[in-house]
């Protein structure tokens, strides 16, 4: 599996969305993302934005306050995953406009639609914003 | 709580908060969130119960984000999910599902009530955004038994006329495929046909991750869809679909040699012309793993790296390039040494990552050439790095164990490597006390060449107060304490070694430290009180040219007898000739001490003196261990007191034969020489006939009485190899006794026992590394010595041409096997590559009717390159599959295709012409398998297993 988990966690270190891949019990996701979220959010901007962690390799990346960081297997493609958190955050950007923290609380759903529409059970499988968009666009539409 | 046992009044309904509501409240008390988080779930219970689906699905909701925000169990509420499961509004059935993949547990029960709810939303005609849920759902949560129900409806969904919903029933196959292999066999050839340039991208992209992952646990089924993956790498414009199909190929390149051949320049063409940084590090993956035989191919990768290494101002790219070049390797060691400075200078990178990524790197590249100036670079290196102790100890450490990996391999240099190990352990930072400690002391076992300049460098640390008030480095001090001890023969000073083991500041020492202090003090005084009465010897003897001895048999005797041992036992002491022409001894023994002068009378009785007040205050020590040896020592110097001729003259001395009879049992006691002992050797000891070694034991006391003893523990490490042979006087006596005790304990409980002498011998034997050699290597030993002691200490310059000394390594147990057991492949991987084998290599013989249509020049427009033709099928999409794999596929499948092929056939109005034209395209490929296989039964008897791979690829 590619993509182990996607968390967003702000500066003070609170988990902001959560996805998994595949099952942990609630112990170990609160145990892994307490370890994930010290280690990364310790680190400086001169330091490069990958950190290896048990059997994952956490690749992060800093928009404003908060921290988009990425599980993945050990010989996944690290710049490619960069691209896919960039692409993310475009993406949330598009939706909500200037996105920031408090949109992403009041519309947690959403994102996690619009995560779902980019990757299944740790694929990628959609990388046109356009896309990713549609079906949250025609649920707003019809509500 | 009587409430939440009674459904939600109507009251509850109106007055019920919103999501919004309590997210509000969480923010506005965040001191107070856990219970703003207890109330909230006391309501959701109660509103979760309402019959009315609002209030029910904002309770869900509420409990939603609860649970993925704030780890709050919600997998009782998993029922409620899955009633609002069939709602037709989409939102609730959104949510519904987001709860139901966020609840659910692998193995829960609940999710067999959804079977009939996904294979319901899962049919063909529902619409989209409610496929994609569902199929959402089922990629996340699906059990064997879920994946096994709805195999058939992913099959399906796999040849679905909406791109996204195929490329999402893509990604919920490789769910079901890894839950349930055995769907493989229906449904694989589907996931295969979307690999078809003609297909959507996204379908694409989402077949290739799926064969991505699949392939990880064992690419070698995957050998077959070799062309289909060379297709995307030359044709695809997509990075995302490129990396994948570049990580297939580093998979599958080292199971067929001809693939190498074949995707090196696509890779290179990619490497040169991409700005895709992502695609260029994938392609330096691909290159570093599975093509380093490519000579240009890794030297374009390497010249890459170089690019990323000189990025400043991306450490991403830095530790990327680093990362790169570990990849490939000491095979091309060129590389490394080209970015040489790069690597160094990495060393001191802001990003502990990037640290630790160089200095990897640079361990990678240790040979014996070069270990003695790298591992010297790094640890005077690791000296400088005050502000950073953790990097400091982790570069130690990488030293300690490059150098120390399989018994010395790397060091050709001892007295080098022991100077190096003192150096560490200056280290104001070093942490590694006790490997440090460790190896000290295995070196000292285990290379005799190497104990002079050991001792030396030990002395050196034990010297150092300052040293003492590191507690870090306390392991290494009761290393160095013991090498002192135990080859003091080889100091130049034992005098001042003494002095530096008893110094005040010891008592910084914690008790088990100073426990092998003490037993170091005893072994130096011992050795030095010996070695004075032997120098009293050799004067005797010279000066018995001129004097007669006056009749002193008894001290002849035992003269003798002392000789005679030490020649015996051959220990480092070196062999004295029985003549007694001390001159010739070899080894450093007697010249080093005869460089400093022999032991002085007063110089003895100072050591005693020193000793006695510096031992006095412990022998009421409260650490038994301590108590117990101080107490020892001083016995052992009342007793030399006793004998007042100590403190009258020398000539006195020699004559009582009493204080020679006591050295000689002194030196006895540590004159064996130790030496290391495999760590299986207590599995090597045979079982005796009728040793029971599970037997119950809880009986022991009453079989043995009294009389139970705990014999020696089997934990020490270090043993003696010969057993003493010394028994004289009283000593013999006494021991005799309890011989004879032991013995008799021996014949009443022979059950206990190991059987005698035989498998001692066996046990206790270790062979050197070079088993037949090992006469002649100690001769060269001790030639060496003399070498050695002709040599001043520090000549670097000449050591090269100086053979590696001796290591003694045992034959087995020793070495610990560090090699990581092979992944074993589980179960189910077996299973699901098995049966992704059958469905590729098994299942040919089908659809052979429509090969023998093909025609070749149908066949050259499949080729990869003439895109044009396979850019103008775009829009004649997936209908076609069935053609083809709905004869293959199961009875079930059939059904379900021809279901599908109606359903789809609005949309696939295509003519015939293009019909045909594709499905001959479909049985060409058959028909390149075929021919293929034709071959093959030709070669079959050359090479036996072959994978089969299309002969496209040659």
């Amino acid at each position: 599996m590619g993509i182990r988990f996607v968390l967003l966690v702000n500066k003070q270190g609170q988990t902001r969305l959560a996805q998994y891949y595949e099952y942990l019990t609630l112990d170990e996701r609160r145990a892994l993302e307490g370890e994930i979220v010290r280690k990364c959010l310790a680190r400086t901007e001169h330091q490069c934005s990958f950190v290896e962690h048990r059997n994952y390799k956490v690749v992060y990346r800093r928009y404003a306050s908060l921290f988009f960081l990425v599980g993945v297997d050990n010989d996944e493609n690290e710049l490619a995953i960069l691209e896919f958190i960039h692409l993310l955050v475009e993406t949330m950007d598009r939706h909500f406009g200037n996105v920031c923290e408090l949109d992403i609380m009041f519309h947690l759903e959403k994102a996690h639609f619009m995560l779902e529409e980019m990757v299944m059970n740790g694929c990628i499988v959609e990388t046109n914003k356009q896309n990713i968009l549609a079906p949250i666009q025609l649920m707003d539409k019809a509500s | 709580m009587a409430g939440s046992s009674s459904s939600p009044g109507l009251v509850d309904t109106l007055l019920q908060r919103s999501l919004d509501d309590l997210i509000k409240a969480l923010r506005s008390h965040p001191a107070g969130e856990p219970s703003i988080i207890s109330r909230a779930l006391e309501e959701i219970r109660r509103e979760i119960r309402s019959t009315d689906p609002d209030t029910k699905s904002v309770a869900l909701q509420k409990l939603t984000y609860l649970s993925s925000l704030h780890s709050i169990d919600m997998s009782w509420a998993s029922f409620h999910a899955v009633e609002l499961l069939p709602s037709t509004s989409l939102s609730l059935k959104r949510l519904a599902y987001l709860a139901a993949s966020l609840s659910f547990h692998p193995s829960s029960d609940l999710l067999l009530l959804t079977t009939n709810q996904l294979r319901k939303d899962l049919s063909p005609s529902s619409p989209s955004p409610i496929l994609s849920l569902a199929l959402e759902f089922l990629s996340v949560a699906a059990s064997p038994d879920l994946a096994r129900d709805l195999t058939p409806e992913i099959h399906s969904l796999l040849s679905s006329p909406k791109p996204p919903i195929r490329a999402k029933a893509a990604a919920a196959a490789l769910r079901v495929f890894t839950r349930c292999p055995d769907s493989v066999r229906i449904a694989f050839k589907r996931l295969v046909d979307n690999l078809d340039p003609s297909s959507d991208p996204r379908v694409i992209s989402s077949a290739v991750g799926v064969f991505c992952e699949l392939s990880a646990s064992d690419p070698k089924p995957f050998l077959p869809l070799a062309p289909e993956f060379y297709r995307l790498l030359v044709n695809s414009k997509n990075n995302w679909v490129l990396i994948k199909v570049l990580k297939l190929f580093a998979r599958l390149a080292p199971l067929e040699p001809r693939l190498a051949n074949r995707i090196v320049d696509p890779i290179c063409e990619h490497l040169r012309r991409s700005n895709a940084k992502s695609l260029v590090l994938e392609c330096i993956h691909t290159v570093a793993v599975s093509l380093a035989d490519y000579d240009h191919a890794v030297r374009l990768a390497v010249d890459k790296m170089r690019e990323f290494l000189s990025c400043d101002d991306d450490p991403n790219l830095r530790y990327l390039g680093l990362h790169a070049l570990s990849m490939l390797g000491p095979r091309h060691s060129w590389a490394v040494e080209e970015n040489k400075q790069v690597i160094i200078k990495s060393l001191n990178d802001p990003d502990p990552n990037i640290r630790r990524e160089a200095l990897h790197l640079i361990m990678g590249m240790l040979f014996d050439s070069n270990v003695v100036e790298i591992s010297m670079l790094l640890v005077s290196f690791a000296s400088k790095l005050t502000p950073n102790p953790e990097f400091c100890n982790e570069i130690l450490g990488a030293v300690l164990l490059a150098c120390g990996r399989n018994v010395y391999e790397l060091v050709m240099d001892f007295d080098w490597y022991v100077t190096l190990l003192g150096e560490m352990a200056r280290n104001p930072h070093c942490a590694k006390g006790e490997e440090i400690e460790r190896q000290l002391v295995d070196i000292g076992l285990r290379v005799k060449d190497a104990r002079s300049e050991l001792v030396r460098v030990v002395r050196d640390l034990l010297i150092d107060p300052a040293l003492l008030g590191n507690p870090s480095i306390h392991r290494i001090l009761s290393a160095s304490a013991w090498v002192s001890g135990e080859y003091v023969e080889f100091s130049r000073n034992p005098l001042e070694v003494l002095e530096a083991l008893l110094q005040p500041r010891t008592n910084l020492l914690p008790t088990s430290v100073r426990a092998v202090y003490m037993q170091a003090v005893f072994k130096v005084l011992t050795f030095c009180f010996c070695s004075y009465l032997e120098s009293l010897d050799d004067g005797q003897i010279l000066s018995s040219l001129g004097n007669t001895i006056s009749g002193d048999g008894c001290q002849e005797e035992s003269d003798a007898a002392t000789v005679r041992f030490v020649t015996n036992d051959n220990t480092m002491v070196g062999s004295v000739d029985d003549d007694g022409a001390t001159d010739c001894m070899p080894g450093s023994l007697m010249g080093s001490v005869k460089l400093n002068g022999p032991f002085t009378h007063e110089s003895i009785l100072y050591m005693l003196n020193l000793i006695e007040t510096s031992l006095a205050p412990l022998s009421e020590c409260g650490e038994v261990e301590v108590q117990d040896r101080s107490r020892g020592i001083l016995c052992l110097i009342h007793m030399l007191r006793e004998f007042q001729v100590l403190n009258c003259n020398e000539e006195a001395l020699r004559k009582d034969c009493r204080v020679i009879e006591i050295a000689n049992l002194m030196t006895g006691v540590f004159s064996q020489e130790l030496g290391p002992i495999s760590a299986s050797a207590q599995k090597r000891v045979s079982v005796p006939d009728g040793l029971i070694l599970k037997d119950n034991l809880a009986d022991l006391t009453a079989v043995l009485g009294e009389e139970v003893e705990v014999s020696g523990s089997v934990t020490t490490s270090f043993f003696h190899r010969n057993h003493h042979h010394v028994e004289t006087g009283d000593e013999s006596k006494t021991s005799t006794e309890s011989t004879s005790l032991l013995s008799e304990h021996r014949k009443r409980h022979e059950l206990y026992y190991l059987p005698a002498e035989k498998d001692e011998i066996q046990s206790n034997d270790y062979p050197p590394a070079n088993d037949p050699q090992l006469p002649v290597s100690q001769g060269g030993a001790s030639e060496d010595l003399v070498e050695f002691t002709d040599q001043p200490f520090l000549s670097r310059q000449t050591k090269p041409t100086k053979p590696r000394p001796v290591v003694v390594k045992l034959d087995d147990g020793d070495v610990q096997h560090n090699s990581a057991p092979r992944p074993t492949v589980d179960l189910k991987d077996d299973l699901l590559s098995g049966a992704v084998r059958d469905v590729l290599f098994g299942n040919e013989d089908k659809p052979k009717q429509s090969q023998m249509r093909s025609s070749k020049s149908q066949r050259r427009k499949k080729d990869p390159l003439t895109s044009v033709e396979s850019a103008s099928h775009l829009k004649e999409s997936v209908n076609f599959v069935h053609v083809e794999h709905g004869s293959s596929s199961s009875k079930s499948s059939r059904r379900h295709s021809h279901s599908t092929e109606k359903q789809s056939s609005p949309g696939g109005s295509m003519d015939k012409e293009e019909r045909s034209h594709k499905n001959s395209m479909n049985s060409h490929h058959h028909h390149r398998k075929n021919k293929h296989r034709q071959r093959e039964d030709v070669l079959s008897n050359l090479v036996p297993h072959t994978p089969v791979i299309q002969d496209f690829l040659l």
